[in-house]
């Protein structure tokens, strides 16, 4: 058994004019938690489609389980997909089908299980998201954390080797995001999953992650455990993990010699 | 100076005019690769009626309301108007068969294709396009489910039902409209009414004409609300300007298909 069940190595990928990643390597060992941190913009999310191989990558290549995920043919990616589990950042509900039927969605396209079965299954995961009660609301009806939640339960259907989050934690209340980061934690070990969890928030991710990787610049900027990242004296990690206004990441958005900007301004 | 102001406005136009075409081209090859991988994934439609007929119910069923009303006022004008012109030539009881060889052959197929464009074409654009913007067709995606068999082409499908059945809908009771403003209104002879339209609507030219009439204008005005939102930019400005090209496409290319058909049918 591969003991990295997804690596990325030397991966370059970009947009039309836009270059994102610059030669990223990166492991995720079976089992663990890693968070893949760096500022808005630096190609967090792009990274978890490029697994998913929702994209391909200009250079390098991503491989889950020891497959090349960008080599793979329409069957061969869609059977390492259903092996992945991927939480949207606004979790990406099916807004026709009620919280039971989302989550009975990838069990009735993917597998033959009976209805009687699918019932078990899904009350079973609700209610490890805590919300079995709220198995007949629409996805309308639910609060943003409450909709992730039960994305998190759609995403967790099949038992995927693989969770990716994305942004779990964006435009939480402190008492959602302490859940989301529990549940992440405790969901990755009772099911033996690895989970890629990709985020900004420094506080959340020290507490759960066991592994830690910083993206700036489309380069791994700084990568270890919490520990030894809180200790780092690297710039970069001290200005992002005490917020920094100015520092190695600069606040301005480049551009021209501001006084130059001002005069060459013809009114 | 002018002649050189007229040539750079002429060489803008010609630019301008290369620019659209290629991007308009560019958009009729990509409706043309998802009419064709609609195509090869429409098995599960099959296989999974179930689909097709939420989705019938959705486009058809909800259109029932604007289709009568509407028929059954068209009906009522044709017999006012027929009635008018045809008195003069001393022929009011042909008015039965203007009423209906006017609807069968023409107006039930092209006033209901335009009815839904404007009623059920532009919600499957709306739809599809806000499913895309909330990441519902990504999260469909990596569940290993294909948007394309499970969202796209059930609609298809229920559209190329629908708009037939739609149309001899419209068909009948615009008849019945007629009926009601002739015979017991101005007081043509029932009789005549029924016998002549009996007599003189056939089964294959005029019938048969209708119905594939509007068996192309289902796949002409479904496929065109698919791909338009299955290619609308995720943005509300998105959404809202593939809305609008739904329905002017779709009006456009109806009109221009009924022309040729009809060019066709009577040579």
């Amino acid at each position: 058994m591969i003991q990295n069940i997804v690596e990325i190595d030397s991966l370059s990928f970009g947009y039309k004019n836009r270059t994102l990643h610059k030669g990223i390597s990166m492991s995720f060992p079976r089992g663990k938690v890693v968070a893949v941190m760096g500022g808005s913009g630096s190609g967090k999310t792009t990274l978890l489609r490029l697994i998913g191989g929702q994209l391909k990558p200009s250079d390098g290549e991503v491989r889950v389980d020891g497959q090349v995920v960008h080599q793979q043919n329409r069957e061969g990616l869609y059977q390492l997909r259903r092996r992945m589990g991927m939480l949207f950042q606004q979790g990406a509900l099916f807004t026709d089908l009620s919280v039971y039927d989302n989550v009975a969605f990838p069990m009735r396209e993917l597998t033959d299980l009976s209805e009687g079965m699918i019932r078990d299954l899904v009350l079973l995961k609700l209610n490890a998201v805590g919300l079995r009660g709220a198995h007949q609301l629409m996805p309308t009806e639910l609060s943003g954390g409450m909709a992730r939640r039960v994305a998190l339960a759609r995403a967790i259907a099949l038992d995927p080797d693989v969770m990716m989050y994305d942004e779990p934690f964006a435009g939480l209340d402190p008492i959602s995001m302490a859940v989301t980061c529990d549940l992440i934690r405790t969901l990755n070990d009772a099911l033996g999953t690895t989970s890629i969890v990709v985020t900004h928030d420094v506080e959340e991710a020290f507490s759960f992650a066991d592994y830690i990787y910083f993206v700036a610049d489309g380069v791994v900027a700084a990568e270890g455990t919490p520990d030894d990242l809180r200790q780092s004296a690297l710039p970069f990690v001290h200005q992002f993990v005490h917020g920094e206004i100015d520092g190695p990441i600069p606040f301005h958005y480049p551009a021209t010699d501001y006084k130059q900007d001002l005069l060459g301004h013809k009114g | 100076m002018i002649r050189s102001k007229v040539l750079l406005g002429l060489v803008r136009f010609l630019r301008k005019l290369g620019r659209d075409s290629i991007y308009q081209l560019g958009r009729l090859g990509a409706g043309a690769r998802l009419f064709g991988l609609m195509m090869m994934s429409s098995g599960e439609s099959f296989r999974r009626f179930r689909l097709v007929i939420r989705e019938v119910y959705f486009t058809g069923v909800n259109s029932l309301i604007i289709i009568s009303v509407s028929a059954f006022f068209v009906g009522m004008v044709l017999a006012l108007q027929g009635y008018h012109t045809l008195e003069k030539y001393g022929s009011s009881e042909a008015i039965g068969v203007l009423v209906a060889l006017a609807l069968v052959r023409e107006l039930g197929p092209v006033v209901t294709a335009l009815l839904f464009a404007g009623r059920a074409g532009t919600a499957i654009t709306a739809e599809i396009g806000l499913m895309k913007a909330t990441e519902q067709l990504s999260a469909m995606e990596m569940m290993a489910v294909s948007p394309i068999s499970r969202v796209i082409a059930p609609r298809f499908w229920a559209g190329v039902i629908s708009l037939p059945i739609l149309a001899a809908l419209f068909s009948m009771i615009g008849i019945l409209g007629g009926y009601l403003v002739a015979v017991p209104l101005i007081g043509v002879d029932a009789g005549a009414f029924w016998s002549q339209m009996q007599a003189n609507v056939d089964w294959q030219f005029d019938i048969l004409n209708g119905v594939i009439k509007s068996v192309v204008f289902g796949v002409a005005c479904t496929m065109i609300a698919l791909f338009e939102g299955y290619d609308a930019p995720p943005t509300a400005e998105g959404v809202s300007r593939a809305t609008t090209r739904t329905v002017v496409t779709s009006s456009l290319v109806v009109l221009a298909l009924d022309f040729v058909l009809t060019s066709f049918m009577i040579i």
